[in-house]
């Protein structure tokens, strides 16, 4: 394990409630998936990957945006 | 030969301040021609033509006075002897600065003075450099027919409370220049002359002894004094200087330029330097006074290693202390591989520093596992401003508040934090600017000597982006907006998207009245008033970035200034003012894990390209980790090695007993520093650092200036930082074999299109640039985004407020916030080890009375202070600076813990620490808490440690 996971959930749960700035599901997982390629190195990426595969309650934006991130791998 | 020391003699004085004007005015001063502004007086116009007339109460860096009736002349066509330094040049004017009736008149003056002044020229400590013994020479005195035995000042006891300087009543010779240097140059009206004629003179506030007075010892009434009377205790136990150098201050983001004046490789004293372009003359208690630290016993001047931390430690040579880190740092790679260890810069050490350590990571680490400490103070700065103006820096010159209408200071303390600015802006002030001051504590600027705020809006802790937005909501909703510039700089989408969200009823003044605290008339009226000004201008600090929304406040300061027209001209902008000396350098030089110098992104090929190709390497196009995820990653295991140059992590970075429990599962941790600090004490290497008077290099300061930092004696370890670094990436097989930072600086240059035009060269020409200065600015850039943004056109970003997620629980009722005060410098390694102690010798706790009374709390009592993240205990300072409510202290004293109580918290966007928002409970306490008691045991130990300190063995 890297970072403590439930901080990294934290922290993206975060980032996606400050870029909610449109209605648009679709835009905000983008602008958060975004975010987390160039701030977070990757290594906090696949663990945030990994919990959301082992089923750990995300925001709908929060899981969008790591959908984005496993297709884009 | 070296260019930069300069022989001693005293600065030029052209004796009334320069004035500009368009108009030109020529005139004659003893038969020679001279062509100066209008507006110019006769005695500064006559310095130009190269005559000097005899003066004692004027001096360039104060209005002219009048009083000592030295410097009169004779005007043809003109009856009577005006005071020159007070009459203004006329086209066509004849000056005559010499005459008989001249010469005895000046006589006559000097005698007076020399009759109540002591005779003790050969022991005074000005002997050589006093003003009134080169008048005494220049008037040709020869006697004085007054006799000395007449009524006088001689036996007036010294005043020499003041740790720095000392005052001598006898020697005064009630010229005033140090009243008005207080007033008009420092603005902390703190001396007086009382009485009149003969009974005349000067006194610190009510009469009392300079360290108990209003006096916050800027130095500036000592720089002003023509005689002895006021004169620094270094210069009177060391004597006149030999020469001096032109150098920088290593304390805060205003980056001053000082002379330091030498004797050998001693430091007599620092003199702030006239040409300064940060400061024009004038400095701050740090700067002028507090650098006895660089001489400090408990400066380690050895090399150090050891296997544990619970082991003492071993002297070695450089050599065997970099090998030892070099080796430790490879096995860790490979047992771990390469991912696993990382460094961190420091906002202390010069850009060349900088520059090199983010260079070693990239490229001998081989992973981009580098940051900061501009982390934790002003990463959302550089997020926010990038992101809506496209350049991560202060838009402005300090010089440009001079311009000014409305000034407004959010989350920022600048008469403590940031000195010299905050003089430059209260001269403003006092000229008429109108002041807004956003803040949960009444700052000294909302009240200070003739100056009051129009509006301090109080807010509570953690609300800043509401409050942000209320204004601006009025700014739209009012149509107080700027159409012309938003339509012609601005994104016209964006814009169109944030003026549909600002404008929305729930982010009115009314609706977030009952979140920030503050009434809604008061946000209308601060609104209207700074979207009015012909030029507003925003200040901030880290009362805006170190929230949970540091970042997003960032996004709104920034489209609150592009919605009504404030930027890119002088008067207006978006300043952040930064804490330490170099915050804004080591941000461009490359510290953090995402971007290369000059703030390109990592992850950019072509940037990359050009790095690997002039490196020779091959870089990750992955950003690495960040402070706070290096700690977590250390706790996990998963990471085990750092290499820290100049910062305290330990003790400046939040939730101390996490960063300690991360600090001590490390393997190997190199730690560079002047001192062993808290961090250092979990370090298996120390190599020992160089202060700002050991070593050359640049600073950039919070207005994008660099400036030269220049060794004036060598360094007590014998290396300059950057060697060290040099040396550790040689061991580690990658070579750095730079012979002076000049050589670093034209490599940066080389690979960063704002820095291009940078050279060593220039700015011993220049004396300091502001980037970006390339081909196109060489001269450097005053303003940014003159008629268009760094970015092309200014984004709006759309702001929510996010409410933090630390709030205030039946458990944790009070907000604490965090600050630093004027006489302390950061983790105060420096400032605690001068006599500024003095000033401040421990952390408090301000509360409010009610919050105090409520609690049985007193003025003076032990006070214990528990948040989720720990507990500690401080002394109760009941104040009503702060609100009900709130608890505010400082950080500057390792043992009183404030960061222990501080927690994880971070914004959104770059993880900067929630330091201004904490839930607390405060409680009476009669003994200190249990991380203090197991502080003091872990500090002896290492203590123990260091004292222990094996030499080699020699043979
Ligand atoms: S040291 Fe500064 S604040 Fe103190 S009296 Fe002199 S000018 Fe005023
Ligand atoms: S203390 Fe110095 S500056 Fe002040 S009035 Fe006396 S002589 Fe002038
Ligand atoms: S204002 Fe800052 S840079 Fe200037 S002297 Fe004080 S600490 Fe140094
Ligand atoms: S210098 Fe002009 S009156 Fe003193």
């Amino acid at each position: 394990m890297t970072v403590s996971v439930d901080k990294l959930i934290r922290m993206a749960e975060q980032i996606g409630a400050n870029v909610s700035i449109s209605t648009d599901p679709d835009i905000v997982a983008e602008r958060l998936a975004d975010h987390l390629r160039r701030f977070w190195d990757p290594r906090m990426r696949e663990e945030l990957c990994r919990a959301a595969d082992q089923g750990v309650v995300l925001s709908p934006a929060v899981t969008a945006a790591v959908a984005m991130l496993k297709s884009s791998k | 030969m070296n260019q930069n020391w300069i022989p001693y003699r005293r600065e030029l004085d052209y004796g009334t301040p320069e004035v500009q004007s368009r108009q030109q005015v020529t005139l004659a001063v003893d038969g020679q021609s001279v062509t100066v502004s209008a507006g110019t007086t006769v005695m500064r116009a006559a310095m130009l033509a190269g005559v000097s007339i005899p003066r004692l109460c004027a001096t360039d860096s104060l209005e002219p006075f009048g009083s000592c009736r030295l410097c009169l002349v004779e005007i043809e066509g003109r009856d009577g002897m005006p005071a020159s330094c007070t009459t203004e040049v006329d086209e066509g004017m004849q000056v005559s600065t010499q005459s008989r009736r001249l010469a005895g008149i000046r006589r006559n003056v000097m005698e007076l003075y020399i009759s109540d002044h002591p005779l003790d020229c050969l022991t005074c400590p000005t002997n050589g450099d006093c003003e009134l013994q080169d008048m005494a020479g220049a008037v040709g005195l020869r006697e004085v027919r007054y006799g000395y035995q007449g009524a006088n000042h001689l036996d007036e006891a010294k005043d020499d409370s003041n740790p720095y300087f000392t005052f001598d009543p006898s020697k005064c010779i009630v010229c005033s220049r140090c009243v008005r240097a207080c007033e008009e140059v420092q603005g902390t009206f703190a001396l007086t002359i009382s009485g009149r004629g003969f009974q005349s003179k000067v006194s610190a506030s009510a009469d009392e002894p300079f360290r108990d007075s209003e006096c916050v010892s800027c130095g500036a009434c000592v720089k002003a004094c023509p005689t002895a009377t006021l004169a620094e205790k270094s210069l009177i136990s060391m004597g006149q200087p030999e020469h001096s150098v032109i150098t920088t201050c290593a304390y805060c983001g205003v980056g001053c330029s000082f002379r330091a004046e030498m004797k050998g490789s001693e430091v007599v004293r620092m003199v702030p330097n006239k040409d300064g372009h940060a400061n024009h003359g004038h400095s701050c208690v740090k700067g002028r006074f507090a650098f006895g630290y660089a001489t400090h016993p408990d400066r380690i001047t050895r090399p150090m290693i050891r296997d544990s931390i619970h082991e003492p430690w071993r002297k070695v040579s450089w050599d065997e202390a970099i090998g030892f880190a070099a080796r430790r740092l490879r096995q860790i790679q490979e047992k771990y591989g390469r991912l696993a260890i990382g460094g961190i810069t420091s906002s202390r050490c010069t850009n060349e520093e900088t520059y090199l350590v983010q260079k070693m990571v990239r490229a001998a680490f081989g992973n981009n596992n580098v940051d900061t400490c501009a982390r934790v103070c002003h990463s959302p700065t550089g997020y926010g401003l990038k992101t809506t103006l496209g350049e991560s820096a202060g838009t402005q010159r300090f010089d440009s508040v001079m311009q000014a209408d409305v000034i407004v200071v959010i989350g920022a303390n600048p008469t403590d934090a940031h000195p010299v600015f905050a003089s430059q802006m209260k001269q403003r002030l006092r000229q008429g600017a109108r002041l807004i001051v956003v803040d949960p504590r009444a700052i000294d600027l909302v009240r200070s000597p003739n100056i009051a705020a129009d509006y301090h809006l109080q807010l509570r802790p953690g609300t800043n982006v509401a409050l942000i937005n209320a204004l601006a909501h009025v700014v739209v909703t009012e149509n107080l907006h700027d159409p012309a510039f938003i339509e012609s700089r601005c994104e016209a989408e964006a814009y169109q998207a944030w003026r549909d969200f600002i404008s929305l009823q729930e982010n009115s003044p009314e609706s977030l009245e009952s979140v920030t605290g503050v009434p809604a008339d008061q946000v209308r009226g601060a609104a209207r008033l700074y979207a009015a000004a012909g030029n507003g201008a925003i200040y901030y600090g880290l009362g805006v970035t170190e929230h949970s929304q540091g970042s997003t406040m960032v996004l709104g300061i920034a489209n609150l200034a592009m919605a009504t027209g404030n930027l890119g001209r002088e008067g207006t902008g978006v300043n952040p003012l930064r804490g330490q000396n170099n915050v804004q350098g080591s941000c461009d030089m490359g510290s953090f894990p995402h971007e290369l110098p000059g703030y390109r992104h990592i992850s950019d090929e072509a940037v990359r390209r050009q790095f690997e190709q002039s490196w020779g390497v091959t870089l990750l196009s992955e950003p690495g980790y960040r402070i706070p995820n290096m700690f977590d990653a250390a706790i996990s295991g998963e990471f085990k090695a750092l290499y820290v140059q100049g910062e305290d992590v330990a003790q400046s970075d939040p939730d101390t007993q996490h960063v300690t429990a991360a600090l001590e599962s490390l393997e190997c941790m190199i730690v560079q520093d002047l001192f062993l600090n808290e961090t250092a004490k979990f370090a298996h290497v120390f190599l020992p650092g160089s202060s700002f008077l050991e070593k050359n290099g640049t600073f950039t300061n919070a207005e994008r200036r660099i400036s030269p930092v220049r060794k004036v004696r060598p360094p007590l370890a014998g290396k300059e930082d950057w060697e060290v670094t040099a040396a550790l990436s040689n061991a580690l097989g990658y070579p750095m074999d730079y012979r002076h930072p000049r050589e670093i600086m034209d490599e940066i240059a080389s690979l960063t299109p704002t820095f291009a035009g940078v050279s060593y060269e220039l700015l011993d020409r220049l004396g300091s640039v502001q980037w970006p200065c390339n081909a196109s600015s060489p001269g450097g850039t005053p303003t940014m985004h003159v008629g268009e943004f760094v970015r092309g056109k200014g984004f709006f970003a759309v702001t929510p407020y996010v409410q933090t997620d630390e709030r205030t629980t039946r458990r944790y009722p009070l907000l604490l916030t965090t600050g630093r005060i004027l006489s302390q410098y950061n983790v105060g390694a420096q400032t605690r080890r001068t006599e500024n102690l003095q000033w401040h010798d421990e952390d408090r706790l301000e509360m409010h009375p009610a919050d105090a009374e409520l609690r049985g709390i007193g003025h003076g009592d032990w006070v214990g202070l528990r948040s989720r993240a720990g507990e500690t205990v401080m002394r109760a300072d009941v104040s009503e600076r702060v609100q009900p409510g709130v608890v505010y202290t400082t950080f500057h004293h390792p043992n009183s813990g404030a960061n222990v109580v501080t927690t994880d918290n971070s914004d959104w966007a770059t993880n900067c620490p929630e330091y201004k928002v904490t839930a607390v409970q405060a409680y009476p306490v009669s003994q200190v808490s249990e991380w203090q008691q197991r502080f003091r045991r872990f500090d002896r130990e290492q203590q123990n440690h260091l004292a222990g300190a094996e030499e080699p063995e020699t043979g």
